[in-house]
Order: structure tokens, then C-alpha cells, then sequence
């Protein structure tokens, strides 16, 4: 190999180290220091004594509800927007300018987000700072997700198959509800797993349409405020009397978001790689 | 030549644009009823286009335009208030490539009665079997029809399209070189398929395998492009008088393979 070869293929090993490495720092430290925190007693229980003490139970409960609630917005709009562009509208120029702005949309600033929720869900559609107004928020965020996944989806799904159900005498909603979707679950299910994976780690989205810093009592309805595992992190860290003596409270949040986006991310592999050996088979 | 037969498919001055380029020229020729017309000529002579043009598949693509007329049984089936739905039943495809679903070998033969909406089970299964049968599956499947399709091999699952086809009961089969992806044993299983299906159906096949057309159909079109690209209709007859004594000498240099 020839001098300039050797130092290309070092730079490029040594960038995919520095990621890496990176990578490995931040889930080694984490869990390290929040490994001892975590017990039934801190997944299940609520704060005590100023936030110093007890689990994060409310906090938990309420990511999972608000990322919910999100789900059921995001998917249909979704999935269905995704049949449109690729479906009806291919290559009209609407669906260009469509495509345009949900990409757009996926580059605009969480904390944009935020404001628009606020202005818009929160005070213009009197939904009021909570659960309801959260969710939609932070679902407009990962729309793009889904949307640009069920697209690929649908677009890996063989012509041949829309042709035979068409020549078999199938309507156009015939062959996409009975041939292309069954077709694309896996992917749209992938879309919908790493959008819960993305919306559930953002706190800029929430901050001002319905999280709280602390509750004495579980939301019992889509308008109440909630708790938040990112935003219980940020408020550990930033706000808290003493951040020394919540470190190991912090730590341990830390690492229950982490494990929960994770886990759903390789959930979301398995499904694909499941699903396209089906397919093969 | 065919006039003692009667005439299902009667196609009058079809011209085929795909934008501003024309694909298939005035082509005028008449289909009899129950028998086996096949389409021969070099690759993009518009023998597709011209199969596609009898059950309107070219409109899933955009920018197509179809001028003159083809007459299923006496009806324009270009005329504006001809349901297609109903037309794609009567007149049914397979494709080149087997493109069953990937859904079991019962649904894929059932998919066409599902979406007419017929849920009475009985009948369902009636009808598969029968499908199956016809299309010479059944023996080789009766026993994994909740298998996926996908697992069959490519002469069965072309078999398989076939009996999907059967299904719901159309009138004009249209073949688009349905053994090209296929084994020589495979494929002469599909020919003597296709003898038989000839007793109730019209089947319109598209091949470039002239030997093929030869063993299996009772009438030949010959296809050929002019200076411009376009596909024309060079010669139209009986399929021994066509491979014997064709009056045309471009179509007895294609058959004794002077070119395409």
C-alpha cells in the first residue's frame, strides 16, 4: 500500500474511534454511576423530601402517557400523508412541495416547537398547557419520521403486486389497503418506534405546553400537567437546591430514558429484520 | 381467415402515445373467441403495449395516451363510461414475471373474490379449489394451501397467477411472455395449461420465443418498428400459414431469424 493510502485509512479508523469511543464513554459513565440507584423502589415510587430522595415514578408514568398519546396522533396522520405522496400523488407537484415541507420540518429547532405548541395548541386552541397539548407537540416533531419511513416503505413494495391486484380488478384503496400496506408494516412500524424513540428523549417541545417540575398526584386527564423523565433530568441538574446531593437521582433518570429509547430501538431492528426474512421466506 | 369464428376482440386503428412519442401505429386486427392468438416480434416493437392496451393497464402508467378503439364483444372499451374494475375482471393479465402476493396460496387465488366482497366461506374454498384444479396446482398444493406463495417454485407460482386469474371468471386471458422467467420444463407445462384453458377462454399471448408461438397458438400477429420506432402490425394470420409460407418477406426474415 502506498504512504498516502496508509494515512487515508488511518484518518478514517481513527474518526470511527473518536465516535465510538465517545459513545461508549457516555453509556459507561452513565452506568456506572446509576447502575446502584436503580430498584423496584426508585422505578415505582415518587419523590420525597424535595426531590432528594424516592423514585421517579411520576415522571416515568408521564413520558410513557404523553409518548403514547403521541403515537396515536403521528401514525395515522402519518401513514396516511405517506399513501398520498406516494400513491395518489407521485409526481405531481404538490406532493413535491409536500415533501418539501415535511422535510423542512424535520430541521426546524425542538424549541421552535415548543413555541408554536404554545401559541397554537395551548393558547389559540384553548387545549391548555398539558398531556393533549404536549403530545401533539412533540408529535409534529416526529411526523417527519414517520411520514419519510412509511414513504420508503411503500416505494419498497413491488410494482408487480399493485399491477396483479389492479389486472384482478381490485379498486386503487383496494390494492393499497389490502396489498401495499400489509405490505410496508414492517417499516411503518419501524417509522413509528423510532419516532417514539426520538419524541420521548425531547424536552424543548414540552417545556412550555404541559410539563411540570413537580406533582403531588398523577394527570388524570388528557388537559392535566405531567411529570417528565428529560425534563426531571434537566430540572435535577439545573434547578435542584443542592446538585450534588441529587447526582445519584440524576444519574439514575439518566439511565432509565436511555434504557427505554434503546430498547425500542432495537425492538425496531428486530421487527425489520424479522419482517424481511418473512418476506424473503 | 377467421371468418368463421366468431370475433371476441376487435381492435380498430389503435395508435399508443407515450407523450409525444408514438409507441404503436394504427394497429387494426380482430381476436376469435376461444383460441390462442399470440403476438411475436423483436423486443420494443410495442407487443406489451399492444397486450396492455386490452384490459387498460397502460393508464397505471403516467403520460400514456391511447387513440382508436377496441371492441370487447362489440363494446368500446375505451368509451368514457366503461367501469374498469368490471373490465379487468372480464379480461384478465399474467405478467411476465410470477408476482403472486406474499400472502398464503388460499388468499392468493381468494384475493379476487374478497375484494367483489364475497365472504361466504363454502364458496370461497369451492372456488380455489376449483381454480387450482384448472390451472393443474391443486395436487401439488391441497395440502399446504395456507403456505405462503412465495415458497412455491417459479412454475408453480406462475401456475399459481394463473388460477388467481380463473377465479374470478374472466372471459380473455392475456399472457405477457408468462414462461420468459421460466425452466423448459416449467414452461411446457404452462403451454399444455394453455391448450386447455383455449376450450374456454380467448387467450392473447405475447412472446418472443417463436417457437413457442408456434407450438401453442392458432393465430400469429407479427410486430415490427418502423423508421421511427413505432410499432406496426407487419402481418396477421393463421399460425401454420404464418411460420410456413408468411407473405411478407420482413416476417419470414424474422422467423427464419434474420433479425430481432
Amino acid at each position: 500500500m502506498k504512504f498516502r493510502e496508509k494515512v487515508y485509512v488511518f484518518f478514517t479508523a481513527l474518526t470511527v474511534l473518536i465516535v465510538v469511543g465517545l459513545l461508549f464513554y457516555i453509556i459507561f459513565d452513565i452506568v456506572r454511576n446509576g447502575i446502584g440507584v436503580i430498584s423496584w423502589e426508585f422505578i415505582s415510587q415518587p419523590p420525597r423530601e424535595g426531590m432528594t430522595k424516592g423514585g421517579i415514578f411520576p415522571a416515568l408514568y408521564g413520558t410513557l402517557l404523553r409518548t403514547l398519546l403521541m403515537l396515536i396522533f403521528v401514525v395515522p396522520i402519518g401513514v396516511f400523508t405517506a399513501v398520498y405522496l406516494n400513491e395518489y400523488g407521485s409526481g405531481k407537484r404538490f406532493s413535491k412541495w409536500i415533501r418539501l415541507a415535511i422535510n423542512n420540518l424535520a430541521s426546524i429547532p425542538s424549541i421552535v416547537f415548543g413555541l408554536f405548541g404554545l401559541g397554537f395548541f395551548v393558547l389559540f386552541l384553548r387545549f391548555g398547557a398539558g398531556l393533549l397539548s404536549a403530545s401533539l407537540t412533540v408529535g409534529l416533531l416526529t411526523l417527519p419520521l414517520v411520514v419519510v419511513s412509511t414513504e420508503e416503505a411503500l416505494r419498497a413494495v413491488p410494482n408487480s403486486y399493485r399491477e396483479a391486484g389492479f389486472a384482478l380488478g381490485a379498486t386503487k384503496w383496494q390494492v393499497i389497503r389490502l396489498i401495499v400496506l400489509p405490505q410496508a408494516l414492517p417499516g411503518i412500524l419501524t417509522g413509528a418506534i423510532l419516532s417514539v424513540g426520538r419524541g420521548m428523549g425531547e424536552v424543548a417541545p414540552i417545556l412550555f405546553t404541559g410539563v411540570a417540575y413537580y406533582l403531588p398526584y398523577l394527570p388524570s386527564s388528557i388537559f392535566d400537567q405531567f411529570m417528565d423523565l428529560g425534563y426531571h433530568i434537566y430540572i435535577m441538574t439545573t434547578q435542584s437546591f443542592d446538585v450534588e446531593l441529587t447526582r445519584p437521582i440524576q444519574y439514575g433518570s439518566t439511565l432509565v430514558l436511555l434504557a427505554l429509547t434503546f430498547s425500542l430501538n432495537i425492538v425496531a431492528i428486530l421487527i425489520r429484520s424479522k419482517m424481511r426474512k418473512r418476506r424473503l421466506g | 381467415m377467421v371468418n368463421n369464428l366468431k370475433i371476441k376482440i376487435s381492435v380498430r386503428n389503435l395508435n399508443i402515445y407515450y407523450g409525444s412519442f408514438l409507441a404503436l401505429k394504427d394497429i387494426t386486427l380482430d381476436i376469435p373467441e376461444k383460441s390462442i392468438t399470440a403476438i411475436i416480434g423483436p423486443s420494443g416493437c410495442g407487443k406489451s403495449t399492444f397486450l396492455r392496451a386490452l384490459n387498460r393497464m397502460n393508464e397505471l402508467l403516467p403520460d400514456v395516451r391511447t387513440v382508436g378503439e377496441v371492441l370487447l364483444d362489440g363494446q368500446n372499451i375505451y368509451s368514457p363510461n366503461v367501469d374498469l374494475v368490471a373490465l379487468r375482471r372480464k379480461v384478465g393479465m399474467v405478467f411476465q414475471r410470477p408476482n403472486p402476493f406474499p400472502k398464503s396460496i388460499f388468499e392468493n387465488v381468494a384475493f379476487g373474490l374478497r375484494i367483489q366482497g364475497i365472504k361466504n366461506r363454502e364458496q370461497i374454498e369451492e372456488i380455489v379449489e376449483l381454480s387450482l384444479r384448472r390451472a393443474a396446482l391443486w395436487d401439488e398444493v391441497k395440502n399446504k394451501l395456507h403456505k405462503s406463495a412465495l415458497e412455491l417454485s417459479g412454475g408453480q407460482q406462475q401456475r399459481l397467477c394463473i388460477a388467481r386469474v380463473l377465479a374470478v371468471q374472466p372471459e380473455v386471458i392475456l399472457m405477457d411472455e408468462p414462461a420468459s422467467a421460466l425452466d423448459p420444463i416449467a414452461t411446457l407445462r404452462i403451454e399444455d395449461l394453455m391448450r386447455e384453458l383455449r376450450e374456454e377462454y380467448t387467450i392473447v399471448i405475447v412472446t418472443h420465443n417463436m417457437q413457442q408461438a408456434a407450438r401453442v397458438s392458432d393465430f400469429t400477429a407479427f410486430f415490427l418498428t418502423d423508421e421511427n420506432r413505432a410499432g406496426m402490425l407487419i402481418e396477421y394470420g393463421n399460425t401454420s400459414e404464418i411460420f410456413t409460407m408468411p407473405k411478407d418477406p420482413r416476417t419470414e426474415g424474422y422467423i427464419t431469424g434474420r433479425y430481432g
